[in-house]
């Protein structure tokens, strides 16, 4: 019985790297010789007889400067026979000395190199199965480093947003396939005053997920404290900077605003520039830094602004503007600009900007790089001011209807509405619901549902949105009983049916992305005066 | 994820009518439940059976359409098909998709035994 060895085909193949075999001498009546692992080094000039395919090597005999061929001698190996595979070297047989003490024969040699022909392409091919299965194990990992980031990311990005009086406010996150760094947040301050972040880890996966968590954890604990977004950033910035893996660093936008007033101060460790639009005009709010935990000891500019009634501010991560087209030309911040300058306000804005993405790159585009994008818009006062209630997202795996329904229902318990009202929303919510995870989302338990709840000039406005863009959503119609007991239709088909039945206004909405559905209630509708339906 | 709800749907006999007692949650999670309690009462011989909904706290769209599935095919075998114990707003689910112009639906059980007292 003989032992193979392990494949040497790193070694011989790329000369660059180093040797990395062991190998075992048996003697030719199968009794294995306990060896160390014998080392190769690429310049080794054994591997030129290996290589030269003339056969068994009989070690004794060759006259080599050669440290392998000293380590075979060390090991007691005798006769080493290449194993060669469409002319690359794979593998070895080493034979130690014969229990007979006497010399390979030319019959032996003959043999051995026979079997080692026949062997070779058995031998390869066992090889290339553990190849693939070690490419497998690496996809597995890999795959799960990504959950890993995705996970730490989506813990520490806001669940809610808060709710400014005059203010509305709307974010979206959406991760690359390689889960990048971005991140927002929405930091409370003493005197009512509002702290808003975004920032860009560089690099990917766990590493930058677990640098984003860290800086939203120092920013959050600095800024209450310091208030002031330069000496923030000053703070963070050496915080990180001491423990930040190398050639690691975070693009950080930090702001104050003082909701009341709309006074904006703010500053920046080398990330994009917020858009501002006043009227019809867009500006970019410049401030300017090194990004954070680059270099030690650095001070940030500090700029103020005001946002006025009817002014909007987009803060933004570069996955937007620097994405790119099927011919490599890029989104880039101007065409971003002029979106903005003509686009409405909260997720008008975001949804417009998205959609405007999606034309532009073609639907086979693969997202480069994470996108964030929040916007804040101060109200007119003209009344239209929206008060949010809750804002979420649910992943569409069966049953999250019901967790839906019930975050929606506890968010609306206060509002005074009707217990029988409030027992319709619930219905028209969990169906809504559930049309966006299995219709709109196809089920696919990654893809999230999202669900803004909130109240404006005495409507409550239910709003879900789900990734089923492009298809047009059929229009409710009524069902015909008697054709589905005849069995002439499927039992199926009530959902719109009863949405349509159970609220006051249903509303949707279609671009190329998203479907959204916006159930809306009046307040104003007196307990008892019962609303009839129109069934 | 939502609660497991118990979906199994037990059929009892009483007075010639057998009861199912219909699970926490009518939705796709109950679909087996349904039909087997239906195809077991009906397999019993009853010529009525009693969807008892006194302990549904949410029904969906998807078991709305269970709950036609069922009717469809007692009316083809012949069973009358009535309900009893639904909330005022699953009552008024039943009236709007008309599903209560093909079943009588009482207040409870005993109102259904009784074949009184029909909403």
């Amino acid at each position: 019985m003989l032992t193979l060895t392990r494949t040497f085909r790193r070694v011989i193949g790329r000369g660059a790297e180093p040797p990395a075999t062991t190998t075992t001498a048996t003697t030719a009546r199968g009794r294995a010789l306990e060896t160390p692992p014998i080392d190769i080094a690429p310049n080794d000039p054994i591997l030129a007889y290996f290589h030269a395919g003339s056969g068994a090597v009989p070690i004794d005999e060759l006259q080599l400067d050669s440290p392998a061929v000293r380590a075979f001698r060390a090991a007691g190996v005798k006769l080493v026979v290449p194993l060669i595979s469409q002319g690359e070297l794979i593998g070895l047989l080493n034979l130690g000395r014969r229990l007979s003490d006497q010399d390979y024969s030319t019959d032996d040699r003959r043999l051995l190199e026979k079997l080692a022909a026949q062997a070779s392409p058995a031998v390869r091919v066992a090889q290339l199965v553990r190849e693939q299965e070690a490419e497998v194990r690496a996809r597995e990992r890999i795959s799960q480093e990504l959950r890993v980031a995705q996970l730490i990311q989506q813990q520490f990005l806001p669940k809610t947003l808060p709710n400014l009086p005059g203010w509305q406010i709307a974010a979206f996150y959406r991760a690359a396939a390689e889960i990048g760094g971005d991140f927002y947040d929405f930091i409370e301050l003493p005197e009512g005053r509002i702290g808003l972040v975004v920032g860009d880890v560089t690099g990917h996966g766990v590493p930058a997920a677990l640098v984003m968590a860290t800086t939203r954890s120092v920013l959050r604990s600095e800024a209450p404290r310091l208030v002031a977004p330069g000496k923030v950033l000053e703070r963070v910035n050496d915080f990180l900077h001491a423990d930040i893996p190398q050639n690691m660093f975070v693009t950080c936008l930090y702001a104050v605003l003082d909701p009341v007033t709309g006074a904006l101060t703010y500053a920046n460790a080398g990330h994009d520039l917020p858009f501002v639009r006043r009227g019809n005009e867009v500006v970019e709010l410049r401030a300017t830094g090194m990004p954070l935990g680059a270099m030690p000891g650095m001070q940030y500019d500090e700029k103020e602004a005001t946002l006025g009634p009817g002014d909007v501010i987009v803060l933004h991560s570069d996955g937007l503007a620097e994405a790119h087209d099927p011919q490599r030309v890029m989104f880039g911040f101007p065409r971003m600009r002029k979106l903005i300058g003509e686009l409405g306000s909260g997720h008008e804005l975001i949804d417009g900007l998205l959609e405007s993405l999606h034309d532009f790159t073609g639907p086979a585009w693969e997202q480069e790089d994470d996108i964030t994008l929040v916007t804040l818009s101060r109200s007119t006062g003209r009344g239209e001011s929206e008060h949010v209630l809750v804002e979420f997202e649910e992943l569409s795996a069966p049953g999250n209807e019901r967790r839906i329904m019930d975050r929606v229902a506890s968010s609306v318990r206060d509002l005074g509405l009707d217990p029988k009202r409030y027992e319709r929303l619930k219905t028209a919510v969990s169906e809504a619901a559930m049309n966006a995870i299995e219709h709109g989302n196809r089920m696919n338990v990654e893809l999230p549902v999202h669900v803004r709840v909130s109240v404006a000039d005495r409507e409550l406005v239910v709003r879900i949105v789900d990734n089923g863009g492009g298809r047009d959503i059929p229009e409710p119609e009524t069902p015909d009983l008697e054709a589905k007991l005849e069995g002439l239709q499927k039992p199926r088909g009530w959902g719109l049916f009863l949405i349509k039945n159970m609220v006051d206004d249903m509303r949707v909405h279609t671009t190329n992305m998203h479907h959204s559905i916006e159930l809306v209630m009046k307040l104003d509708r007196m307990k008892g005066a019962d609303d009839g339906h129109d069934a | 994820m939502a609660t497991t709800p118990n979906t199994t749907a037990p059929v009892r006999y009483r007075d010639g009518t057998a009861v199912v007692d219909l699970p926490p949650q009518i939705d796709a999670t109950a679909e087996h439940a349904l039909n087997d309690a239906y195809a077991t009462a009906a397999g019993h011989g009853s010529k009525t059976v009693l969807l008892n909904f006194g302990a549904v706290e949410f029904l969906s769209s998807t078991g709305i359409a269970l709950v036609v599935g069922i009717l469809a095919r007692a009316r083809k075998e012949g069973v009358k098909i009535t309900a009893s114990g639904l909330s005022d707003h699953y009552r008024e689910i039943f009236e709007i998709t008309r599903l209560a112009d093909f079943m009588t639906i009482f207040a409870d059980e005993n109102a259904a035994l009784k074949g009184e007292g029909a909403r």
